[in-house]
């Protein structure tokens, strides 16, 4: 079935035993009903007073002219500001394209290094696994903000260790024209993912307890059959822990499209080196708040709102190709 | 042929010689993958933390060493001898009758003199050679005080206290509501909870950006919020899918025995829910609060808006990052600073580190 009809069908049916429900409800029935409803209120009025209504009040403030320093003169502009955003800014597009550059690069070596760290703290010959799951997750615990300073301080050209270390194996990497990690535009982006290296602890976590969950008559019989690790790895464990994989998948491109803070932290959001790291959150961060573009500002938080949405359910589609539930018949 | 004899048969001894062989390996071979194993997780590890042994050795040092690239690894200072009210450095000397470490005293490019430190009143020693190319003899010197004066310089007491008010306002507000809500979900039927709880979920994945245009106009034209701590803690007074999410999984898991128990002793929801679920459910619990703990303490973009222009109010995240804007030629200060705003964080990590990461397990797996 298409997925768009598989939706329409199932969020139709549950609609109408809505309905149903709230029509042919006994006394004890609504009792338990009205409780249910006063105990979810806290979160109810929060989303309808910080998320739903707030989402519709952007998309009309992206049809405005907008500052916030004089909002009296706010005045109506149409479309303009999406126009003006989709055809004439290149700055859209070319933010769009630097976030999209980094998440190619650095979110298959994130998830990558989470699998395969989980594989090796899940393995049955790994002395002192507590020790080095805690450990293996401590840089996950260090606030960004520490991380992303240490890491400056460590991709230093001329100080730092990872230069100072090539320097030593005989790579020339201290020099004047050496790996000058920051400042480089092909480089900053292998920097930043370094960076990143010391936060995939929660996917480790995640992928570790899927693998947990693996049954290992699973692997006794591919044993049997001869299957070398490596077949054992990608036919089994691979497509059994599909679900863990898809859901960082979808949490990492949704936090890499909000990329912000590392680039913020490391150059005021000047874009250097030469615009490689001007990401589309910075760029919207200039336009809202450094130049309180707020109507254009809007517009731009709906696009990327949009854009999320598109990739999110393109990753959906792809998923029956590829994520395997148990449960679940072919 | 020649080639016959290698297809011979083996004899006794050979064959008794592979047996043992196979035997060392097949016994041997779990013990050897355990070392191989651990081993290979050992080395990445290193590498791994490696950063986190430069920021400590870095703060450590001084100025002058932190940012020289060829000063020793470790925090080191040259050792310097007084003779006569003056300060004179030691250097390693190679003469005839091997190193010695001697007092430089009159530097030059083709012979310098040199004094035995013990013996100050002996004849001085020529040696022939530029100067700059002895290493001086250095000891290990290491600079607490970089901590002292980041400390300082940070004004880190005030961000600590804005920072740990912050987490402890909106962690009370989150565990409260949070777990009203969580319990609406899990024990009740309503019509259109199953909606509800998938647009719930969902905003996990819905950016902030688009909400935060028209919140941050409102909270600072019209509730006039601005360079207030107000913006950042009334949203978060009303649960997040995150831990509303950990908590149904958790309530969902208690038996109903008990709760029925108390409503046919004639205990309304609310007294049940207080002394029937939170009672059982304190494990859950604390890993919210821990989750919201740590997300305070991170927390970075919406303090950076709402609190720009008033400085006394900066959480720990962005005072550090202003830090880093003022002392950048300073790396030795930036690590220190950096390293005090982690130990809290670390520490109660590897306290708490069990129930915190089951909490993590449950929020990604039954997803």
């Amino acid at each position: 079935m298409d997925f768009m009809a598989e939706f329409e069908a199932t969020r139709s049916k549950s609609q109408q035993s809505a309905w149903r429900r709230l029509f042919q409800m006994k006394r004890g029935e609504w009792r338990e009903a009205r409780w249910g409803l006063i105990f979810i209120s806290p979160w109810l009025v929060g989303f309808l007073l910080f998320y739903l209504v707030p989402m519709i009040a952007s998309l009309w403030f992206s049809t405005l002219d907008f500052t916030l320093s004089n909002p009296e003169a706010a005045e109506f502009v149409g479309l303009a500001n999406w126009r003006r955003m989709l055809f004439e800014d290149p700055n859209t597009w070319v933010s769009l394209g630097v976030t999209f550059l980094f998440a190619a690069i650095s979110l298959p070596i994130g998830m990558i290094s989470a699998f395969m760290l989980a594989v090796l703290l899940n393995s049955e010959d790994l002395m002192g696994k507590n020790l080095f799951r805690t450990l293996f997750y401590a840089p996950t615990m260090v606030p960004l903000i520490a991380a992303i300073l240490i890491w400056s301080q460590v991709l230093n050209p001329q100080t730092g260790w990872v230069n100072r270390g090539l320097e030593a194996l005989g790579i020339n990497a201290t020099g004047v024209d050496g790996l000058r990690w920051f400042d480089d535009p092909s480089l900053v982006y292998i920097a930043y993912t370094f960076i990143g290296l010391w936060g995939i602890g929660n996917a480790i976590l995640i992928n570790l307890s899927a693998l947990q969950g693996v049954p290992t008559s699973l692997y006794e019989s591919a044993k049997v059959d001869g299957a070398s690790w490596l077949r054992r790895l990608w036919a089994i464990t691979l497509p059994m822990v599909s679900p863990v994989i898809f859901y960082n998948l979808i949490l990492s491109m949704v936090g890499l499209l909000q990329y912000f803070i590392v680039p913020w932290v490391l150059t005021n959001g000047d874009g250097s080196p030469q615009g490689t790291t001007r990401f589309y959150m910075v760029y919207f961060y200039k336009q809202a708040f450094t130049f309180q573009n707020m109507g254009y500002g809007a517009a731009l938080a709906w696009l990327m709102f949009i854009v999320g949405i598109v990739i999110t359910f393109f990753l959906f589609r792809t998923a029956r190709h590829w994520v395997y539930y148990s449960g679940e018949s072919k | 042929m020649a080639s016959t004899t290698s297809n011979a048969q083996p004899t006794e001894y050979q064959k008794q010689q592979t047996q043992d062989e196979g035997g060392f390996f097949q016994n041997n071979y779990r013990l050897l993958s355990k070392i191989a194993i651990t081993s290979l997780a050992s080395v990445l590890l290193f590498i791994y933390l490696l950063p986190m042994l430069y920021a400590v050795v870095t703060s450590l040092k001084t100025d002058g060493q932190a940012s020289d690239s060829r000063a020793p690894i470790l925090p080191m200072e040259a050792v310097t001898v007084e003779i006569d009210g003056q300060n004179y450095e030691i250097y390693n000397v190679p003469l005839e009758d091997g190193v010695r470490e001697l007092v430089l005293l009159d530097p030059g490019r083709r012979t310098s003199t040199f004094i035995d430190p013990n013996n100050p009143d002996a004849a001085p020693i020529e040696w022939e050679g530029n100067w700059r190319q002895l290493n001086p003899v250095r000891e290990l010197s290491v600079e607490w005080g970089n901590y002292a004066q980041a400390w300082e310089f940070i004004e880190f007491a005030r961000l600590l206290w804005n920072t740990l008010f912050y987490a402890f306002v909106t962690m009370i507000g989150t565990l409260i509501s949070s777990s009203l809500t969580a319990y609406g979900f899990a024990r009740f039927k309503f019509p259109g909870k199953n909606i509800l709880f998938a647009v719930l979920m969902s905003t996990i994945i819905l950016p902030p950006a688009v909400t935060l245009v028209p919140k941050y106009a409102f909270f600072i034209n019209v509730m006039g919020w601005g360079g207030t701590w107000l913006p950042l803690i009334v949203p978060q007074l009303f649960g997040n899918a995150y831990n509303v999410f950990l908590l149904r999984q958790y309530f969902m898991t208690i038996p109903r025995e008990m709760e029925e128990a108390a409503y046919i002793d004639g205990a309304g929801p609310f007294r049940t829910f207080i002394s029937i679920i939170l009672p059982q459910s304190i494990p859950a619990l604390t890993a919210v609060a821990l989750f919201h703990f740590f997300f305070a303490w991170n927390d970075f973009f919406e303090p950076l808006i709402y609190l720009a222009g008033s400085r006394e109010l900066n959480p720990i995240t962005v005072g550090l990052t202003e830090f880093n804007g003022i002392y950048s030629s300073e790396p030795n200060l930036i690590l220190a600073a950096a390293i005090i705003s982690m130990i809290l964080p670390l520490l109660i990590f590897f306290f708490a580190q069990r129930v915190f990461i089951q909490g993590i397990v449950i929020t990604g797996v039954d997803k």
